[in-house]
């Protein structure tokens, strides 16, 4: 009996001491593998661990292709990480399932967080009745490259020439993009499009005031004039004009076969430098029918509540978004911080952009844009609407009739 | 006092338990522990899982599971998408087997020749099955691209190429041939085999009966490999269900729904769309489309199999 007694109480303390080291391990999903970015993370997470002793956290690089199906199915065999970046595209469906922990508490009660300081707009798709359930980590406006040594052996204005002259208009922009493809080399591309990621186009659509679904997101509005409008922009540009790479093309803005390319500012990293760099700039996306505006793309961090450590999962996010690490972050993710979207911080930290560059471009993007498109059930809806979209990049497509195929065929999903 | 044990008594001491038919018997579980123990948990329990799944709804973000009875089996005969993916998967598979056959056999045929230098050619036929099918498939998809290499060799001759993965069409045939490609050596060894299998003999008395030589191939060859024809043909039926590499990187099921095959639709209603349970009951019809062919091929070998009865 006491032999019985003895192995059960060592077993016991065994697993107790075994679940108190589990209890300290922290570990994240991210998409990024780039070392620069890891290096940082590391240095926040060895400030974070400084004054949290026995903690350990480690980030799990997933590929972005299958990022979100690869942290699904950790969540589906009971395995879920105890933070995640978040798409933009998935927010819907992570916030309203319960399975995110709510972060208002903490992120209050958090030593120098500064709640007050995260802007309201660029976080509303991340809260529910109030409650913020992942705080954005990049918000990236999309805008346009340009490479001016391109433009100008064309014979055309450059953006920048336009914007002085107040013309700066899709209009005159794809006319500056035909012109560059007339003369051998590419015109304006949407990066990351590649006529499958279709929710890129909002980069576009969204001049024309157009929208996939109403803002409820219960009705299909593809089929709305403005829509039918803006496609026909696109579906021209590609089949008329030329002035945009068609179906199976693959083109490379940053290697310098383009005149244009629609994409977020964090690419800049990828611009060449030494001989292969060109003179290039960064302007806002051009007005459309519908006036000026802007979009952009987000990832947020939450915490999963099913995780060992959700308040120490809380805790490492307050500190991994804190004003003086979201400064350090700004580098490479601009921030939803009133303090930190100013010229003078993201200039710091962001060399290649000018003052001018981010005033029009980054602050201005958060602060008034969209996010891109987002529904609930999203990764149906988008794969529905491919399929039905994929009749549209044909040289003789009705354009109209495709998009009310694709009302027909998403409105019972939404 | 003396204790006398009964003749039964005695009769169960005298004989140990591990008798030797026993020690036979238990080395013989214990031979096929390994396999059998396998085959239950890593293809019994999962269908059994699968099937369970079938009949809830798992929702796993909400991590909500909830039994739905037949639901999911009711959905697949409303699933609007369904009649789409079951076309494509047919339309796949059978220009896949019957291309794959015709030219595994083709080739086997010709290299089935006592040449300088023919094992070369053997081994270049066979080579793609080693590659590994991801880089093979990504690498067809830069030269099935509109600007790619196969339609720049076409530019050479003055030929304007298709856009290969934009059309329905030429995607599909893209998609069949790019897999017809990798794996048409395997079935080519075992034809290759089969046919250095068959005695001269036959041949020699069919060209001293002056039979010709295609009457000698249907007359002798094709009887003679009838079991690997047998084989090879469950072996591609099979295969060609259960494709799902080649059209995640050539086409994700495009254009339209036109190459979504049945298993790349339900990874994307498993793994994409989240719905685990709808996803289990397209795996289920999966099993019991890949069963029912294999049975009805099984059932036909006597038709098939030259010496099968």
């Amino acid at each position: 009996m006491t032999r019985f007694t003895t192995i059960g109480a060592t077993l016991a303390m065994t697993t107790a001491l075994a679940g108190a080291v589990s209890a300290q391990e922290l570990r994240m999903t991210i998409w990024s593998a780039n070392e620069a970015h890891l290096t940082l993370f590391n240095d926040i997470a060895d400030s974070f661990t400084a004054t949290h002793p026995g903690v350990s956290i480690t980030y799990e690089s997933l590929p972005f292709s299958s990022y979100t199906t690869t942290l699904t199915t950790q969540i589906a065999g009971g395995n879920p990480p105890d933070l995640a970046w978040i798409l933009e595209r998935t927010a819907a469906d992570f916030v309203n399932s319960g399975v995110l922990a709510p972060l208002n508490d903490g992120f209050m009660a958090a030593d120098g967080f500064d709640y007050d300081d995260i802007l309201a707009k660029p976080t509303e798709l991340w809260r529910l009745d109030g409650e913020l359930y992942a705080i954005p980590f990049s918000t990236s406006p999309l805008a346009i490259f340009a490479n001016n040594d391109l433009i100008r052996a064309a014979g055309a204005p450059t953006p920048a020439d336009l914007i002085a002259a107040g013309e700066w208009t899709w209009d005159n922009a794809i006319d500056v993009a035909a012109k560059v493809a007339a003369a051998d080399s590419e015109g304006i591309i949407v990066r990351d499009f590649n006529f499958q990621t279709w929710q890129n186009l909002a980069a576009i659509w969204r001049g024309w005031d157009a929208a996939p679904w109403s803002a409820d997101g219960a009705t299909c509005t593809f089929d709305e004039p403005q829509m039918v409008d803006a496609m026909t922009f696109i579906h021209d540009a590609i089949f008329e004009t030329g002035a945009t790479p068609g179906p199976g093309e693959s083109v490379d803005f940053f290697a310098g076969d383009a005149a244009m390319s629609i994409t977020q500012i964090s690419r800049a990293s990828l611009l060449p430098t030494g001989d292969d760099a060109f003179d290039w700039d960064l302007v806002p996306l051009p007005t459309g029918q519908a006036g000026d505006y802007a979009v952009i793309g987000q990832a947020a961090i939450g915490a999963f509540q099913r995780g060992d450590n959700v308040d120490l999962a809380v805790a490492f996010l307050a500190h991994m978004t804190n004003p003086e690490n979201s400064a350090k972050l700004a580098q490479f993710f601009p921030p939803v911080r009133a303090s930190l979207l100013n010229a003078e911080t993201l200039g710091a930290t962001n060399p290649l952009l000018t003052s001018e560059m981010i005033d029009s471009v980054v602050v201005d993007g958060i602060t008034r844009g969209e996010v891109l498109p987002v529904h609930e059930g999203y990764s149906e809806i988008q794969q529905v609407v491919r399929a039905e979209l994929d009749s549209l990049w044909q040289p003789d497509a009705d354009v109209a009739a495709v998009l009310s195929n694709v009302c027909q065929r998403i409105q019972p999903l939404l | 006092m003396t204790v006398v044990a009964s003749p039964s008594e005695l009769s169960r001491r005298k004989r140990p338990y591990w008798t030797m038919a026993r020690r036979d018997s238990l080395a013989g579980y214990v031979f096929v522990a390994p396999q059998a123990i396998g085959i239950a948990v890593f293809v019994l329990v999962p269908l059994l899982l699968v099937f369970w799944y079938s009949l809830h709804e798992w929702n796993v973000l909400a991590q909500t599971f909830r039994f739905k009875g037949l639901e999911n089996y009711h959905r697949l005969l409303s699933d609007p998408g369904l009649p789409e993916v079951l076309i494509a998967t047919a339309i796949f598979s059978i220009f896949l087997v019957v291309f794959n056959m015709s030219l595994a056999l083709l080739l086997a045929v010709l290299l089935n020749q006592k040449l300088r230098g023919i094992t070369v050619f053997r081994t270049l036929f066979f080579s793609p099955v080693v590659v590994s099918l991801v880089a093979w498939t990504i690498v067809w998809s830069f030269l099935l691209q509109n600007n790619g290499g196969l339609n720049g060799i076409l530019d050479h001759f003055g030929i304007e190429g298709p856009n290969w993965l934009r059309h329905p069409t030429t995607a599909m045939i893209a998609v069949v041939v790019v897999q017809v490609f990798k794996n048409v050596g395997l079935n080519m060894i075992l034809f290759l085999a089969a046919l250095q299998g068959v005695p001269k003999e036959l041949y020699e008395a069919a060209r001293v009966d002056g039979i010709p030589a295609f009457r000698q191939f249907r007359r002798i060859t094709l009887p003679m490999i009838s079991p690997t024809v047998m084989l090879t043909s469950i072996i591609t039926i099979v295969g060609s269900l259960q494709v799902f590499a080649q059209i995640a990187v050539l086409t994700q099921g495009g254009p339209g729904m036109s190459t979504t095959v049945l298993v790349y639709y339900l990874y994307q209603q498993a793994f994409e769309f989240h719905n685990f349970g709808y996803g289990a009951t397209l795996s289920i019809l999966l099993f019991v489309i890949v069963a029912a062919l294999t049975f009805l091929q099984w059932q036909m070998r006597k038709r098939i199999v030259f010496y099968e009865n």
